[in-house]
């Protein structure tokens, strides 16, 4: 019953929040409201027992990611330098896009059939925590998988590097290049 | 039954931390006062012993000013922001054998994610006070805690690795009673890149860049006052006593002790963090600040390499000698 209640609890605020990070004006509102969804996500791996995940989902979303996305919203001054066209000619158009999207997630879901259960119950992780239960078997059962997303990774290191190199080479020799008019306007 | 006497043991808590907050400004004013051959805090009661609490009383009936032009409601919210997290950090510290809130199993992983969240309290309120000083010291404290989250957390792979487990209690009983069992040796290496950043995440000198009051008036809170200013300080007194307790917890050997002590158990967890407490005040007392790119430099360029060399040896000695 607690389950069920936490459950519904998180599921809705991960709406609702969703709905607000799209909706607001305020930039860094929206972050926030970003943030507030992945912690209810957190809240939603701890209720399938996925301590570990919940935590990372909070150290690299949460403490990394969305900071890191808070640092380029203040460094832009948004009004002057983000001016989107829509990308369809109406509004209503969008509306009914984005309407007929949902009705046909919608339809999907009958479809949807439950997996066989594997050797992991939720006692056996239990018993070995959770955490050593998923390195265990990342590192043996699914280690190509794992070594390919780990050279993918590696290689999106490897071309912010180069980028950022190439930034610097080409504005003079490393001095900051930021004028003093960061931020006043984005906090209005 | 049991949620009263977790409320009861949540209670206590609070009000245990609240006092140590107070007089562990108290404890740092006189250390700093005797290092500087002054007197300290003198005025209130004995050796000025009452003056955390009427510094508390002040700022609880200042008033309470909110900037025109700042953003409402992320401006009140960041000190809450601030504070709760770091408080949540709390339960699941062990301060004796049993005594902990919260034996959950991914204990130190949970501390980093309330310590990284309580760096947005810091760039909020940085950025809601819509005041340049404030604004720049949340922008500083931002890179600040990013970059030596990274070398802090990589500085505990190796006692992780060498305890095997996340969960604070265990690490403490992987430590074992000797002397020569607590992490401090094995793990030298780890241990001051973990002190190293455990100041800079803590925005203690001299690393206080955040707040550098030379230079930023009082950076991110220089816009606040009474008691949301209090909150601030609150935080980040809590946020040292956490860094310390995993300190001791990670590489002191946590609760253990030559003798064990009949009555109140956590006496020497208590006495290993105002050791901590103690090292950081004399380090304020004693050093000048950073520069930002030194900082910059020292946290990429010599900490996060040390760290990463620090795991691959651990992990290649763990594996050759088991």
């Amino acid at each position: 019953m607690f389950l069920q209640l936490f459950f519904a609890y998180c599921a809705l605020m991960i709406v609702a929040s969703g709905l607000l990070a799209i909706s607001l004006r305020n930039p860094v509102h929206c972050v926030l409201m970003v943030l507030v969804l992945f912690f209810h996500m957190a809240g939603l791996y701890l209720t399938l027992n996925a301590e570990f995940l919940a935590a990372v989902q909070i150290i690299v979303y949460a403490g990394a990611i969305l900071v890191l996305y808070l640092f380029v919203l203040f460094l832009v001054s948004l009004r002057e330098e983000l001016h989107l066209n829509g990308f369809v000619p109406n509004a209503w158009l969008g509306r009914i896009i984005a309407a007929g999207l949902a009705v046909l997630l919608l339809a999907i879901i009958p479809a949807f059939i439950l997996g066989e259960k594997g050797e992991w119950t939720v006692e056996a992780v239990r018993q070995v925590t959770h955490t050593k239960a998923l390195g265990q078997e990342l590192f043996t059962t699914y280690l190509l998988p794992f070594e390919i997303a780990g050279l993918i990774l590696l290689v999106a290191l490897i071309g912010g590097l180069v980028l950022a190199r190439r930034d610097q080479a080409g504005s003079g020799d490393g001095v900051d290049p930021e004028p003093a008019t960061i931020g006043k306007e984005v906090s209005q | 039954m049991d949620i009263l006497l977790m409320l009861l043991w949540i209670v206590i808590l609070v009000v245990v931390i609240m006092l140590h907050v107070a007089y562990a400004t108290y404890f740092e004013r006189k250390i700093i006062g005797h290092m500087q051959v002054r007197l300290g805090p003198m005025r209130v009661g004995w050796h000025g012993l009452l003056q955390p609490i009427a510094d508390g009383v002040k700022s609880f009936f200042k008033e309470d000013i909110i900037p025109e032009n700042a953003d409402r409601s992320t401006f009140l919210a960041a000190p809450i922001i601030c504070l709760t997290a770091m408080m949540t950090a709390l339960a699941v510290l062990p301060f004796a054998k049993g005594w902990v809130l919260a034996d959950i199993d991914i204990g130190l992983l949970f501390i980093f994610a309330m310590s990284s969240l309580a760096s947005y309290g810091v760039v909020l309120a940085g950025w809601s006070s819509n005041s340049k000083y404030s604004f720049l010291g949340g922008m500083r404290s931002m890179a600040q805690v990013i970059s030596y989250e990274i070398s802090m957390g990589l500085s505990l792979v190796g006692v992780m690795l060498l305890a095997g487990s996340l969960n604070l209690s265990a690490i403490v009983e992987a430590q074992g009673d000797r002397f020569l069992g607590m992490y401090l040796l094995p793990q030298c290496i780890g241990f001051f890149v973990f002190f190293i950043s455990m100041l800079a995440e803590t925005n203690r000198v001299p690393f206080d860049l955040p707040e550098a009051e030379t230079e930023l008036v009082s950076g991110y809170s220089t816009e606040y006052s009474g008691m949301r200013y209090a909150i601030f300080f609150m935080a980040e007194y809590i946020g040292m006593m956490v860094m310390a307790s995993i300190g001791t917890v990670c590489f002191l050997g946590g609760w253990n002790g030559p003798f064990p002590v009949p009555f109140f158990p956590p006496l020497w967890f208590v006495l290993k963090v105002y050791l901590f407490m103690f090292v950081f005040i004399w380090i304020r007392a004693t050093l000048p600040r950073y520069r930002y790119d030194q900082l910059m430099g020292l946290g990429w360029k010599l900490l996060i390499p040390l760290a990463l060399a620090n795991i691959v040896l651990t992990a290649c000695l763990k594996a050759i000698l088991a």
